[in-house]
């Protein structure tokens, strides 16, 4: 008998699992949920985010000087790129709930590229890093007095846009998952959680990205 | 709570005010105001963090739950960097 309600749950019309009293209870279930995963994510980059206030207070002048070895530009370019998909990423949201599928899945797949544009602006900047040698580790470089601290503010500008990035690709590994259940019919405006909460997971990266952004590359451009 | 929908025009409105802040902390970050300049690339953060989570995350028009759930995590993250910079930045003192 569960197996059937499982089943049906993805039904137009039938949209309530048994354990829930109606529609909205289940709704708002689903996207607390979402909000608890979501503060374990606050304190997941929350260590990596201490660790920063940490290292920043320490060695002021090293980290001023290292973040001006990042491109401000591209920097600046994907911060656009992040908080266009956040809004593309509503408009998919607003369309699952109105029942307009095209808007819904336009919205989804603006989204995933606009991600993949992020992305793919991020791992050329890796790569720019990598080639003038600002990746710590054996080959590093970076000129007198600042070289072992700037190497802690690049361990920390790797390590915080890295998992930062891994959510990037999670993200549009999810709104993949929803573009198909989209394309079956899963969603009606009495049932689009997944959409709903794919979204909050979406715009806490932006948010994410958000405190990276000056954190990371203008906190030195004063000096120039 | 019954569903409330944002229209799209809510949503743009929000988008032009994120990318104006966005220009505005990148401008500032250029203009040297010693410690201030921390202080204003934060709080413009903040802004737009507050923007994405009170109506693209839709928290404005949620339960006051969720204000909750979200508020505690920001609390806990506050904790960590207060008690560890407590430590850091009394060190010195004798």
């Amino acid at each position: 008998m569960a197996e059937t309600v499982v089943a049906d749950r993805h039904a137009p019309g039938a949209a309530r699992a048994h354990q829930f009293d109606n529609a909205e209870q289940q709704r708002d279930a689903a996207t607390m949920g979402m909000w608890v995963f979501l503060v374990t994510e606050i304190m997941f980059f929350g260590g990596l985010f201490a660790s920063y206030v940490v290292y920043r207070a320490l060695y002021p002048m090293a980290f001023a000087v290292a973040s001006q070895a990042l491109d401000v530009v591209l920097g600046t370019l994907n911060t656009v790129v992040l908080l266009v998909s956040s809004f593309t990423m509503a408009v998919a949201v607003f369309g699952s709930k109105t029942g307009r599928r095209r808007l819904m899945l336009g919205g989804l797949a603006l989204t995933i590229a606009l991600g993949l544009v992020f992305l793919a602006i991020k791992f050329y900047e890796y790569y720019q890093k990598y080639a003038e040698r600002h990746v710590p580790g054996p080959s590093f470089a970076f000129p007198a007095p600042y070289t072992e601290q700037a190497k802690m503010y690049f361990t920390l500008y790797f390590a915080m846009t890295g998992l930062h990035a891994v959510h990037m690709i999670v993200g549009c590994g999810l709104l993949t998952v929803l573009i198909v259940m989209a394309r079956r019919g899963r969603f009606t405006p009495d049932y689009n959680s997944p959409v709903e909460i794919s979204g909050l997971y979406w715009h806490f990266v932006d948010i994410i990205w958000i405190f990276l952004y000056p954190l990371l590359y203008l906190i030195g451009r004063h000096l120039e | 709570m019954p569903e409330h929908i944002v229209p799209i025009k809510t949503y743009t409105i929000v988008l032009v005010a994120l990318l104006v802040l966005t220009a505005t902390t990148c401008a500032v970050s250029f203009i040297d105001m010693g410690k201030i300049n921390a202080v204003v690339a934060v709080a413009i953060a903040f802004a737009k963090a507050s923007l994405v989570a009170l109506i693209f995350m839709h928290l404005r028009y949620s339960r006051r739950l969720m204000l909750v759930v979200a508020a505690a995590g920001l609390f806990w993250l506050g904790i960590l960097i207060a008690l560890t910079m407590g430590d850091y930045l009394t060190r010195g003192w004798q």
